[in-house]
């Protein structure tokens, strides 16, 4: 299972789809198969200011709880409403129906540091 | 091991603490026979006063409690503190939480209650780090009519985090009760929004709080509100729930647990559905297993400090499970009837005791409403309060010890009556403060007798 070739990644395993200054951001396949059925996400209000690297929002699972981590400075400009009632999104469609914020990117130049498709497999690969 | 480890002793293990943070030696006296130790401890323990006429309340109130809630806890199945790491193996412990957690949200009218929490101040210090987690804000304002050491509580709790506190109002119609236009400003204040107002009904002084309007005020700075509630009082008040507060917290203790020096106790939390993923502490959810039969499992366990860590949402908390356990066989053989019976009955005695001081010249110190407890004015209440214990009676609390900073409190007792409060205690009582006050030494008690007595602990409020 390779992860799309057009997304970016963070170590954190969540991915970003940049489209101008403007990213999509979610969790990976492989974030989702690993924390099992997720039952909630806690998201982060429109219009909040997120730095790179920093907590934004908690995935919950019915093992697990883990932190949401932002990939790319910027202001929140808007979240998946779907999620709320159909957190199971994320599990069924990652990279599609389960993503999560829409971020105005502050600098785009920090796309840069993000891994791409390969590098994310190889980071999965080596565990 | 030590040897493997290249150690002399296990002391060296310890090298990396500063000697200044480890435990020094415990002084202990010698050891004793048994039979002399039993006996110097029932000495000790005898000099308790049990025989008083009690109208101490202050946050800890005596109730009769049916002999099946003791005699149920005995039985092994319960008595152990914890809930089970494996919990599900335990359906009765989950079937018992489960219906703690119904029991009192049907009584605070709120969606959630956890299973449980140190004490009612320990419960709301959860509340207010609840309130700042849900808004992302740090600033929490406190009512000075919530119960002081509840204050205290929360400022260790509030480590880092600003609280302020919200004065009560000095004089006229509401005296005693929180300042309202105080309230107002510290909420307009654009700059530090608030996360969280907290308030008791009753408050700590036994009256009334426009408990409404301080959750409209709250809400309308987009502020979350704390109730601080006395359970009992639930039966014939308005819950929480009812007015619009997000978090209810509270003493448990009147439901069925002995009034004892220092606890154990039980905090009550409870919240709307909004805030679950907030509340700390154990809950119970009812499900149906794979035959379809009825099972009890913990939910939204992963929010807990065994899974989640430093990200928990508490690290303090633990279930009083054995004293949750107390107040639900106390609410179930009570009943609804019963609580309302015990509240009223309370209520009833109070206002007997208010017109049996009045007719001696005694006021209340505030003329607001209040349920099964008041302050009294009166001058040299220290004094006034060790005499009427020499004669058999505990005249409730020395305000001035609780709040020593208000002048409003200096000359005053607050007294509370429950449904153990007899007719006949009140009128012997009052006959004695008469006594008291016209300076008339007591009955059959010599000169200087009774003292040392009297400056023993008597039992408080915690």
């Amino acid at each position: 299972m390779s992860a799309p070739t057009d997304l970016r990644y963070t170590r954190d395993h969540e991915w970003v789809r940049v489209a101008g200054d403007e990213a999509t951001v979610g969790i990976t396949q492989y974030a989702a198969d690993q924390l099992g059925d997720i039952v909630f996400v806690e998201l982060p209000d429109e219009g909040r200011d997120l730095e790179e690297a920093k907590a934004f929002g908690v995935v919950e699972s019915v093992k697990a709880v883990s932190d949401l981590f932002a990939p790319l400075t910027g202001t929140v400009t808007s979240i998946n409403g779907a999620l709320a009632a159909n957190p199971e999104l994320v599990n069924s469609d990652p990279y599609g129906d389960g993503w999560m914020i829409k971020i105005a990117v502050s600098d785009t130049s920090e796309v840069d540091d993000l891994l791409d498709g390969p590098a994310y497999d190889d980071l999965v690969a080596a565990g | 091991m030590l040897a493997a480890l290249g150690l002399e002793s296990v002391d060296d293990l310890f090298a990396d603490i500063p000697s200044d943070l480890r435990a020094s030696a415990l002084d202990l006296p010698p050891p004793e026979p048994e039979l002399e130790l039993s006996a110097r401890l029932r000495e000790m323990a005898g000099r308790n006063r049990t025989d008083l006429v009690s109208f101490l309340g202050a946050g800890v109130y005596r109730h009769w409690t049916p002999p099946t809630v003791d005699q149920l806890l005995l039985r092994g199945e319960w008595y152990t503190a914890y809930t089970p790491y494996q919990p599900e193996v335990s359906q009765g412990t989950l079937q018992s939480i489960y219906e703690y957690e119904s029991l009192i949200a049907e009584l605070v009218d709120m969606d959630v209650v956890s299973a449980s929490h140190y004490d009612g101040a320990a419960a709301t210090a959860e509340a207010a780090l609840m309130t700042c987690r849900a808004t992302r804000r740090d600033r929490v304002l406190v009512s000075r009519g919530v119960h002081p050491q509840y204050r205290e509580t929360l400022r260790t709790y509030m480590h880092g985090l600003e609280l302020e506190e919200i004065p009560l109002i000095a004089d006229g119609d509401a005296a005693g009760t929180t300042d309202l236009e105080a309230l107002e400003r510290l909420l307009a204040d654009a700059d530090r929004p608030v996360a969280g107002v907290i308030a008791a009904n009753p408050d700590f002084l036994g009256l009334l709080e426009p408990m409404q309007r301080i959750a409209e005020l709250t809400h309308a700075a987009g502020g979350l509100f704390i109730a601080v509630i006395e359970p009992v009082s639930l039966a014939v008040l308005t819950p929480p729930g009812a007015y619009g507060a997000d978090i209810a917290a509270g003493e448990g203790q009147p439901l069925g647990i002995a009034p004892q020096y220092g606890g154990p106790y039980l905090g009550i939390l409870a919240s709307t559905d909004a805030l679950v993923r907030q509340i700390p502490g154990r809950l119970v959810g009812m499900t149906t297993d794979l035959d379809g039969k009825r099972a009890f499992v913990m939910t939204l366990r992963a929010r807990e400090q065994d899974i989640r860590r430093d990200k928990a949402a508490s690290n303090i908390c633990t279930n009083q499970a054995l004293l949750a356990l107390a107040a639900s066989i106390y609410l179930a053989t009570i009943g609804p009837h019963g609580l309302r019976d015990v509240a009223a009955n309370g209520a009833a005695r109070a206002t007997e005791l208010e017109a049996g001081l009045a007719a001696i010249g005694v006021e209340r110190l505030h003329p607001g409403p209040y349920l099964n407890e008041f302050a009294i004015r009166v001058e040299d209440a220290r004094t006034i309060h060790r005499r009427l214990i020499e004669r058999g009676f505990l005249a409730g609390l020395v305000l001035a010890d609780a709040e020593p900073d208000d002048p409003t409190l200096a000359d005053a007792l607050l007294l509370a009556t429950t449904e153990l409060t007899t007719p006949g205690d009140i009128a012997r009582f009052v006959a004695a403060l008469q006594e008291v006050l016209s300076g008339r030494p007591p009955v059959g008690v010599e000169s200087g007798a009774g003292t040392e007595r009297a400056e023993n602990p008597v039992g408080s409020a915690r």
